[in-house]
Order: C-alpha cells, then sequence, then structure tokens
C-alpha cells in the first residue's frame, strides 16, 4: 500500500551498507581494489542495458514524433535524420483535415464523466462491502468479484443489442423499438461503463485497511452512514480514489471498439476512432497521420506526468486479484 | 496481501445490537443496501445480463432488425462448418502462443533490472511504462510507420545492418509476428508494475541468507525470486492470455485481418459478423465459443494456483 516507505526504506538500508563498504574500502588489500574496479564495470554495463531498452521503449515515439513535424519530401529520406525545418503546420493541417479538436473534447468528457460515476459507484459499495453489515454481504461481494471473470469483448454484441433497444431514448418507444436508443450519443458512450466490479474490490480492499476507531466515534456521536462515508471514509482515502480515477480515465481515453461500434456521426467520434478513420481512408501522408498520432497521445501523456504515481499504483494492487 | 475482515470488530458491534436495540440495526441495514444497490444494478444490467442474453442470441437467427428467431444450435454448426472461424480461432491462439510466455519473461527481466535501487532509475521505469500510457490505436500507427517495407525505419535499418528485409504486415508469413512484437512491446511495462509490486513482496532476510551461504546473483533468482515469484507469474500469465484472446485493435488498423486473413482474429470475425454482416446471432454464438475458452483458462489458473510457494 505504501511504496514510498519501503523505498525510503531501501534506500536508508542501500546507504548504510554505501557507509559500510566505504569503512571496507579503507581496509582493503591491493587484491580487493580490482575487485572494486570489477564492481564499477558492472555497474556501468548495467546503465548501457537500462539506456539500451529505454531507446527501445522511447525511439517509436520521438520518430513518430520527428516524422510529424518533417515535410513530405523528407519523410521519404534514407536514415534517422533530424527534419531541416520544423514543419508545425502539420499539426494544423491534421486538424483542418479531421475534427480532430471535436474528438478530443468528446474523449475528454467522456472520460470524465465515466470516471467520476465509477469513482461514486465504487466508492459506496465499496464502502458497505468493508465497512457495514447486512445480510447476504459476502455472497454479494463474491458475485461481485464473479463478474470480473466476463470478457469485455464477449459482451459487445449483446451489450450493443441492449443500447439500441434502450427503451425511449434514440426515438424508440417504450418497448425500445423503431429507434436507436442510446447509440450515437453520450449515452452509449457513458452509462454501460459505469458499472466497475475492479473498482469496487479495489476501494473495498482500501476501505478495510482503514482504522474502526474513528467511526465508531462518529457513530456513537450520531452520525449516519452516509456521514461516515462522506465526512470519514472519503477523505481518508485520497491515493486510493487518485488511482481508480486515473485507472478509469485512461481506459475510457484509450478505448476503442465499444466507441467505434456505437458511433455513427462524426460529432460523436471519440479521439481513438477518429484517428482511426486516418487509415481507413486509405491515407499514405504520414506526416498527417503521425500529426494526428501525436495529437491523441499527449493529452493522456500529460495526464500520465501529472499523476505518474497513481497509474502505476492501480496496476500494481490489480495484482491482489491473483 | 490480503486485508484481514472486519472479524476483529464484529464481536463489539455483536455486544451492541442488544445495547441499540433491533430498530437501529435495521436502520444501519438498509443503509447499506442503499449503498450497494447502485453499483450492483449497474452490473446487473451491462454486465450479467449481456453474457446471459449472448447465449440466447447464439441460439437464435437475428439481423437486429426483425425480431430472433428460433434456430436452436444451428449457428454453432455453422461455425464448426466455417473456413474462416476456424483460421481466426487457430490464428488468436497463435498470438497469445507468440505474446504471452515471451511477454511474461521479457515483462519479469525488466521487472528484475529496475527493482534496483541505483541512481535514476525512476526515469527508466517510466520509460518502459511509457506505451503502456498510449493506446493501441496511436501505438499501432506508430508501428505502421515502422514497419513500412520501402522507407520504413526497420527494415533501413536492417539494411545498414546487411541483414535481410521482410515485408513485414504485408507478407502472410510475417504479419502476426509483426502485430506480436509490437503487442509484446506495448504490454512489456504493464505486467512489469505488477512483477515488480511481486518483488518488493519478497522479504530481504532470504537474500541476505542466501548471500551469506554463499548463493552468487544466478542461483538466488532461481532459487528465491523465481519460486516466490510463482503467484504473481500465474496471475500475470493468466491475464496476458486471456488478453491475447481477444486482440483486435492491432489487427483492424495495422492488416484489416489480412493479407489473406493471417491476422484475422475471434473478435476480428465478432466485429464483422455482428456489425459488418448484421449476422448478430452468428456473432453472439462465436461471442459464446470465446467465453468459454476464457472461462477455462481463468478456471485452471484458479486449480493451479494454489501450488503457492512460501519459505516462512
Amino acid at each position: 500500500m505504501t511504496p514510498t516507505t519501503t523505498e525510503s526504506a531501501r534506500a536508508l538500508k542501500t546507504a548504510q551498507v554505501g557507509e559500510m563498504a566505504q569503512r571496507g574500502q579503507a581496509l582493503m588489500s591491493q587484491g580487493e581494489a580490482s575487485l572494486a574496479a570489477m564492481r564499477l564495470l558492472k555497474i556501468g554495463a548495467l546503465y548501457l542495458l537500462l539506456i539500451f531498452l529505454a531507446l527501445i521503449f522511447i525511439f517509436p515515439f520521438i520518430w513518430s514524433f520527428l516524422t510529424s513535424v518533417k515535410s513530405d519530401a523528407e519523410v521519404f529520406a534514407q536514415g534517422v535524420t533530424l527534419p531541416s525545418v520544423w514543419r508545425f503546420d502539420n499539426y494544423i493541417r491534421s486538424v483542418q483535415s479531421y475534427n480532430l479538436l471535436r474528438y478530443l473534447f468528446n474523449s475528454t468528457l467522456v472520460s470524465v464523466i465515466v470516471a467520476v460515476a465509477q469513482l461514486a459507484l465504487a466508492s459506496t459499495a465499496g464502502f458497505a462491502f468493508a465497512r457495514l453489515q447486512f445480510p447476504g454481504r459476502d455472497l454479494l461481494f463474491v458475485a461481485v468479484v464473479a463478474t470480473l471473470m466476463v470478457p469485455s469483448q464477449a459482451t459487445l454484441v449483446p451489450l450493443f443489442v441492449l443500447v439500441k433497444h434502450w427503451p425511449l431514448l434514440g426515438d424508440n418507444d417504450i418497448w425500445g423499438q423503431g429507434g436507436f436508443g442510446m447509440l450515437d450519443s453520450y449515452w452509449a458512450l457513458t452509462v454501460p461503463l459505469f458499472a466497475t466490479a475492479y473498482g469496487t474490490f479495489l476501494l473495498r480492499q482500501f476501505f478495510l485497511t482503514l482504522p474502526a476507531d474513528l467511526e465508531d466515534a462518529a457513530r456513537i456521536d450520531g452520525s449516519s452512514e452516509f456521514g461516515i462515508y462522506w465526512r470519514i471514509a472519503l477523505p481518508l482515502s485520497g491515493p486510493a480514489l487518485a488511482t481508480l480515477g486515473i485507472f478509469s480515465f485512461q481506459n475510457m481515453f484509450n478505448d476503442f471498439v465499444w466507441p467505434l461500434v456505437t458511433t455513427r456521426s462524426d460529432v460523436m467520434k471519440t479521439i481513438q476512432v477518429g484517428l482511426a478513420q486516418f487509415r481507413r481512408e486509405g491515407t499514405t501522408d504520414w506526416t498527417l497521420l503521425m500529426a494526428g498520432t501525436m495529437i491523441a497521445t499527449v493529452p493522456i501523456l500529460l495526464v500520465f506526468m501529472l499523476g505518474q504515481r497513481y497509474f502505476t499504483q492501480g496496476i500494481a494492487l490489480s495484482g491482489i486479484k491473483g | 496481501m490480503s486485508v484481514a475482515t472486519s472479524s476483529a470488530i464484529r464481536p463489539r458491534r455483536a455486544a451492541r445490537t442488544g445495547r441499540w436495540g433491533q430498530g437501529y440495526m435495521r436502520e444501519r441495514r438498509l443503509a447499506a443496501l442503499l449503498f450497494v444497490l447502485p453499483s450492483l444494478l449497474f452490473l446487473a444490467v451491462f454486465v450479467v445480463y449481456p453474457i446471459v442474453n449472448a447465449f440466447y442470441l447464439s441460439l437464435h437467427r437475428y439481423n437486429l432488425l426483425e425480431p430472433p428467431v428460433w434456430n436452436g444450435l444451428g449457428r454453432y454448426q455453422l461455425l464448426l462448418e466455417d473456413a474462416r472461424f476456424l483460421k481466426a480461432l487457430g490464428n488468436t491462439f497463435l498470438f497469445a502462443v507468440m505474446t504471452v510466455p515471451l511477454g511474461t519473461v521479457i515483462s519479469l527481466l525488466l521487472a528484475v533490472l529496475i527493482n534496483q535501487s541505483i541512481r535514476g532509475i525512476y526515469f527508466f521505469r517510466t520509460a518502459y511504462y511509457l506505451p503502456v500510457v498510449t493506446s493501441f490505436v496511436a501505438v499501432s500507427f506508430i508501428w505502421l510507420w515502422i514497419y513500412e517495407p520501402q522507407f520504413g525505419v526497420l527494415n533501413q535499418l536492417l539494411e545498414k545492418m546487411g541483414l535481410p528485409t521482410f515485408a513485414w504486415l504485408r507478407d502472410p508469413n510475417t504479419a502476426m509476428l509483426s502485430i506480436a512484437i509490437l503487442s509484446i512491446w506495448k504490454n512489456a511495462g504493464y505486467n512489469m508494475i505488477i512483477f515488480l509490486a511481486g518483488l518488493q513482496g519478497i522479504p530481504d532476510y532470504l537474500y541476505e541468507a542466501a548471500e551469506i551461504d554463499g548463493a552468487g546473483a544466478t542461483q538466488r533468482f532461481w532459487y528465491i525470486t523465481l519460486p516466490l515469484l510463482s503467484p504473481t507469474t500465474f496471475f500475470v500469465f493468466v491475464v496476458y492470455f486471456i488478453g491475447a484472446l481477444q486482440m483486435f485493435t492491432q489487427s483492424w488498423i495495422l492488416t484489416q485481418g489480412g493479407p489473406l486473413d493471417s491476422t484475422l482474429t475471434v473478435v476480428y470475425l465478432i466485429y464483422q459478423n455482428g456489425f459488418e454482416f448484421l449476422k448478430m446471432g452468428s456473432a453472439a454464438a462465436m461471442s459464446v465459443v470465446l467465453f468459454v475458452f476464457i472461462s477455462i483458462v481463468t478456471y485452471i489458473n484458479t486449480r493451479i494456483v494454489r501450488y503457492d510457494t512460501h519459505y516462512n
């Protein structure tokens, strides 16, 4: 739960080890000096390996960015080269040929809505499963965890059928016939994704770690269950909520299949679906394509830079499932 | 890692029942139900009902416009006779075999590498994690350009090193391999973080004891790290496998299932049947097959994962 404390403990320990090593070095004989040189060599090799691997993971992004600011002629030049003139107008061209800003707006909007809704649903349910007593609680919790086993792609078709026949939306009658239901609207892009077994599980695990004393004290003072949830549990759960919120936002922002099948009109497309149509229209305009790719990538990278700690925490915590 | 349930506070609660009376307890239980109801409702409507409906639809002929027509196991029979479906099934497993074992090993090695406390290790962690943050659509486009046979940077590099070049995504023999490479690259950082969490859960004194006993770095890895990490490894392996069985986006963007159906996957066929041909019954039958395969993988996991290693 607290990587920072283990990290600092680790750092402290390495500091101690380093000190011991220094003291030891003073006593070192000639033969052991070459051992130290070996160690230095080992660390050098380690860094070389780390840098080489970093290049493998970062280079494609750099290459894509460089292509996005080159002229069409330079794109087809041999070798890895920098652009002679940095053509940022490729980005303007890219935004003008496709409705990229609208797609970006759609993606941000639906991702925020889904993240907030998931936080509300998962925190209330997680709180009840962790801190409250009611008949059938443990059985219901097992049922919630069981839904984690349902793969999202296996429900793609029936979920589509469901939202298309949603009553009283998109010109549908009360029986869900005659229109498009939730399709091609923000409804389809948000509401079906509110449910989150993963989030409920994650927050329940977190709420279990909160001390019971505060809660008991509040209860004696006459606080309602909602009061305990709102004024005690939530304020103490900042990091866990941030983790789930960022995790949900990222998943929704990068989601492709669901927006692909539920949106038709251009104004409803998300950035991933909008970007994908670059390919569908058979373009080989690489500068334009890479500029579009960068536009779809940079916002989520910014979110990543701001909430880096929480990104990786969400994944590490998901390991609890196993 | 699992946290003790609230059994520690339960006795106090039970004692209080008498003091506060039945009415108060009932009120609290009602409040608790209100807390879980919204979440349960959404899960029931948007997860449980659809997967049940997948079974129902798979027994029908259904084009979305007219009401479903009962077809018994007819859709499944069609699948068995459909060469493209069998090909897609084979391709999907081929993709899983190409990516999962190798991807798991790579992620584990990366985790061991970045678990060291040396200067600047956070930079490397972030760097390896970068592809995870971005979307499969964006990453697919970046690799489409890298794999470009004539001007792509990969073939240029191979040529400079005097190695043979390939048509990559345009050759049925290498198309799936190309998608596998980019998928391993994209997912490595994700599984690396899970492994890292597992590694940091291994107590240090085991390593110290082994070092005193004269075990080298390799021995420590084989006899401490690997056995103690086996639950994490199974978890990564299974989640990775389940994900691989659902591969779609890369294929849709990079090859459209081609060339010669060499990158056609089960989910790709579900998409085609459901949303291009409007054969919802067939698409549902394929979804059920996918669901069953994934359930089998999950079931095997719950059997195997019992064999945890503990050195305490």
